[in-house]
């Protein structure tokens, strides 16, 4: 069953043709690799995705819903979630804090005139932040500040504010981008870890490494478009790929 | 976690008997007298609700006095029109600033950061501009709005309340609000936005206002309509500004343009700071230590700056009572702006920031506070 | 037809005065990127400076009073017309344009002192801290001004060959009844010179082009090595010295208080904002404009129409633009928008 249905996206920014008809079809519960040289559209496809722009033309679907013209608060509660490139947190809060919000976020949907209750006595909400924090190992440092964290730990809470929020469809912009070999393997650990099944992912990524060991299909974006689809085997030794990667007319 | 909500237990406690014992502490500091201790109230009333916008949302907004000259016209004309009886006269302005914070709101928060406080301040300027000199009308333009003999007092002639010779004093179902009383009035009505405060701050709401100041755009990508918080905190904030205005017609039925001027607003901003942004109990210190201040400079005068320099020799006393004498008096509002200076640059965080440095030092075995919805800063 | 000219005419000089005062928050804010809620003070600062000079040479001795005879009276004479007699008294009148001389290395000095001393210090907070500590400043500024000079208004007269009217009517075609004061023509002028002094400025010498490319993208000035710091404080110099010689030019026109810088200061970020901030153009031209805009609402014949329009009606634009077209007429997209 389709999770997203993207079809004839286009998106020109005067007459850059970013998004160049893009078509893509990812499957509920499948992890799904985008790849592809600078330049070849794919944070500009992701931005589509969460709200950020609006594509000229063109349809995104989400589990039947129609994610063009959304504001992004409203694609984030249909279930979309997107990773940040570097790690967006809510720097002056405690870790418990950090991940509170989503959850309750996840709870009340995206707007609750509940300033009566007391924050530290919603049980439930409170057993998933724990839920969350213990799954990435950051439980211990709960009351400590976010912003004191290292880059590596912020990485880690932002990926358990992420998956507080239940998603049903990942958004990972270059997960490991600038990591060291050692938090890379460990975030490829955490993103197998994570969702079981039940998460659909979307990873784009330049490392290699990380997009045979997690995606079971990867789409090759070239110049705005998708010039290659398949199974990791295929991509690997698919003449298309290699030519856009060391050919071609870009940089 | 049932620590906190204990924790916020006694702090109301004892912020209740601090406030309520008011006149006998602050007597030994020539503070005690009702007339300085109303203003403590309906200030700290005004800042408490501000900093839910500034502190807590990090708005930064210029137009709250407008608010407060709101709440205190619509209370003199339910005085005016109704009955000098305060209760209508409250419920009416908080209506009042409820509906006008909503459009006002609504349209300024279509931006954030400096469009939004430039817009509070385009606001701000044009309601004080209105009520100078186009609505006098409704607002009696410079000379201020007033009790007067022939006001009709609706409700008090049908409910027989007996009409007295001269202008009627405002009452609260027959106690009068001159003197200890319409202190008290206040007090309670300050202890009573206090504890909403509170609530507020400690509920998921709260969390989510303060996510907003931390970084919204993160907010909005989690799914939360930063938009419709914002607005709400706006509201709020304004309905306590007009709570406040209308107990400042309550103490003295009289409302003037000057109340709106968006410098009032900077007052405010300084309480606030002075205080502690973001905290509870800072804003209430701040006003307190405000309005406090003020009452003193401003009755120091040359005679008393010459008794008190007295011991000086007469080379010296001139030019240092010639100094001083710039800070006091009318130069109140130039120490005003001395202290706001002082304060942004070398304290942003305000008196509680001290004594919380303090409060770590003298016990150390805290861990590092975070001051949020789960532990708490008060 | 005519009553509209003189309309425009007087909308001009008003607009002058905020055109000035916003091409100095814009440098600031585009190139600093700080919002400088001082700046109206600053303006303030020049028209007292204008006071200062007038005070000063009108420094007066006692001398005896020669008109009527017999009677032995003492009468006040200035220095220098004591010393240059008539050439002295013409001295005098000049009080205005000698203050604008003065006043730059004063506000210059200013500049640099506020930069160096304060500003300099938030380039890294807040733009709400920013706003705060130049909204202390300027409290302070203001607030020491009313103690020196007091509350009322102090008039600064225009040089005496200037204080007529000019009978531009007859200049251009038009009734012969036409007429509009010397010195807001001469303001007009003096400020469309100014603008057009700091234009060239930035547009010819490598100083300026440093400063254009600084403002229209920080970042990459400064990956091309260019300490782009050490020309802050020229430019806040620059921004406070336009403000402070609008400022002493304008006392003829309004008589200066203490309150006159607040009250510019809140229309000149409307005119900011409404021109687009970041944009130099876009301030001028803003400023000219909602001038003019103030003018013609505070025409008879519109104030019957809608009572109270010309005290609104510049917030109004600034609000209705603000929410339509946050950018403002000129401004780049994406400066401040969210």
């Amino acid at each position: 069953m389709a999770a997203l249905e993207v079809s004839g996206l286009k998106k020109s920014f005067g007459g850059l043709k970013a998004l160049n008809d893009v078509n893509l079809t990812v499957q509920f519960g499948t992890v799904h690799a985008i790849i592809g040289p600078n330049g070849a559209g794919k944070s500009t496809l992701l931005n589509a995705f969460v709200g950020r722009l609006i594509p000229d033309a063109g349809s995104v679907v989400f589990d039947g819903i129609s994610l063009v013209g959304l504001q992004p608060h409203e694609i984030n509660q249909a279930g979309v979630v997107r990773v940040f490139q570097t790690p967006e947190i809510f720097g002056e809060l405690s870790l418990l804090d950090n991940v509170l919000i989503p959850a309750f976020s996840h709870r009340d949907g995206e707007f609750k005139l509940n300033g009566w209750s007391r924050a530290a006595e919603q049980a439930h909400v409170h057993e998933v932040a724990k839920h969350m924090l213990e799954d990435v190992g950051l439980y211990g440092k709960r009351d400590m500040i976010a912003n004191s964290l290292s880059r590596g730990d912020k990485r880690r809470l932002e990926l358990a504010m992420c998956l507080a929020q239940e998603p049903k469809l990942l958004l990972l912009d270059e997960p490991t981008a600038g990591m060291s070999r050692a938090d890379t393997n460990s975030t490829i650990d955490l993103l197998q870890r994570l969702g079981d099944g039940k998460v659909t992912k979307i990873i784009i990524e330049h490392d290699m490494h990380v997009v045979f060991s997690l995606a079971e299909k990867i789409s090759v974006m070239a110049q705005g478009a998708i010039i290659a689809e398949g199974a990791p085997e295929a991509i690997k030794t698919d003449p298309r790929v290699q030519e856009a990667y060391l050919g071609g007319a870009h940089l | 976690m049932n620590t906190l909500a204990k924790q916020d237990r006694w702090l109301l406690i004892g912020f209740t008997l601090a406030i309520l014992a008011g006149p006998i502490l602050l007597k030994p500091f020539g503070a005690g007298y009702p007339d300085l201790l109303q203003k403590f109230c309906i200030f700290g009333i005004f800042a408490v609700g501000y900093n839910i916008l500034f502190g807590l949302t990090g708005y930064l907004s210029f137009g709250h006095a407008a608010f407060l000259g709101i709440g205190s016209y619509t209370a003199v004309w339910s005085f005016k029109l109704l009955t000098m009886n305060v209760l209508p006269a409250i419920i009416l302005s908080v209506l009042m600033t409820a509906v006008f914070g909503l459009v006002i709101g609504f349209l300024c928060l279509r931006r954030s950061g400096i469009y939004f406080s430039i817009l509070t301040l385009a606001f701000a300027q044009m309601a004080y501009n209105l009520a100078y000199s186009v609505l006098t009308p409704i607002t009696n333009g410079e000379t201020g709005l007033q009790l007067v003999k022939g006001d009709p007092h609706v409700l008090d002639r049908w409910f027989g309340v007996p009409i007295v010779d001269g202008i009627p004093s405002t009452n609260f179902f027959g106690i009068s609000m001159v003197g200890y009383s319409g202190f008290y009035f206040c007090a309670a009505l300050l202890i009573i936005s206090f504890y909403v405060a509170m609530r507020l701050t400690r509920s998921p709401f709260g969390l989510m206002l303060k996510a907003i100041k931390s970084n919204q755009n993160r907010l909005k990508y989690t799914g939360v309509n930063t938009r419709s918080y914002a607005l709400i905190a706006f509201v709020i904030s304004g309905c306590y500004a007009g709570l406040a205005g209308a107990l400042l017609a309550v103490t003295d039925p009289l409302a003037g343009a000057d109340r709106m001027h968006w410098s009032a607003s900077g007052e405010v901003v300084l309480m606030t700071i002075l205080g502690g942004v973001g905290t509870l109990l800072g804003p209430v210190i701040g006003a307190g230590v405000i309005k406090y201040l003020e009452n003193i400079f401003s009755s120091f005068n040359e005679q008393i700056l010459n008794g008190v320099f007295g011991f000086l020799p007469d080379a010296l006393q001139h030019p240092v009572v010639k100094f001083v004498g710039l800070f006091v008096g009318e130069g109140w509002e130039l120490t005003l702006g001395v202290l706001f200076l002082v304060l942004i640059i070398f304290v942003p965080g305000g008196l509680m920031q001290g004594f919380q440095s303090l409060q770590r030092r003298v016990f150390p075995t805290q861990p590092t506070p975070a001051a949020d919805a789960t532990r708490g800063a008060h | 037809m005519d009553a509209i000219f003189l309309q425009l005419l007087n909308g001009l000089d008003k607009g002058s005065a905020y055109a000035l005062i916003a091409l100095g928050l814009t440098l600031i804010f585009g190139t600093l990127g700080v919002v400088n809620f001082a700046h109206g003070a600053l303006f303030m600062l020049g028209g007292f400076c204008a006071v200062g000079v007038q005070k000063l040479l009108n420094l007066s001795t006692q001398v005896k009073d020669e008109s009527i005879p017999g009677l032995e009276m003492m009468v006040d004479v200035p220095y220098l017309q004591v010393w240059f007699g008539d050439t002295g008294a013409q001295i005098i009148s000049f009080a205005v344009p000698i203050s604008v001389i003065v006043a730059i290395p004063l506000m210059l000095l200013v500049g640099v002192v506020m930069e160096r001393g304060l500003i300099r210090h938030f380039y890294h907070r807040t733009h709400a801290d920013q706003i705060l500590v130049t909204f202390g400043l300027a409290i302070v500024l203001q607030e020491l001004i009313k103690s020196f000079f007091g509350a009322t208004p102090i008039p600064v007269p225009a040089p005496q060959m200037l204080t007529g009217s000019a009978n531009i009517g007859e200049w251009l075609g038009m009734g012969a009844g036409v007429s509009y004061p010397w010195w807001r023509l001469v303001y007009f002028c003096f400020s469309t010179a100014v603008i057009a002094m700091v234009f060239a400025f930035l547009q010819f010498t490598t100083f300026g082009m440093v400063v254009r490319a600084g403002m229209r993208d920080r970042e990459t000035v400064g990956l091309l090595g260019i300490h782009i710091e050490r020309r802050f404080t020229i430019v806040f110099g620059i921004a406070v010295v336009v403000a402070g010689i609008a400022g002493a030019m304008y006392t003829p026109i309004v008589s200066p208080n203490y309150r006159i810088g607040m009250d510019f200061l809140v229309l000149s970020f409307v005119v900011v904002v409404v021109g687009g901030m970041g944009s130099l153009p876009g301030a001028v031209a803003s400023g000219f404009l909602l001038g003019i805009l103030q003018s013609f609402a505070s025409m008879n014949e519109v104030k019957q129409l809608i009572p109270g329009i010309d005290q609104v009606i510049v917030y109004l634009v600034a609000v209705v633009i603000l929410l339509t077209r946050p950018r403002g007429l000129l401004g780049r997209k994406g400066v401040m928008e969210d």
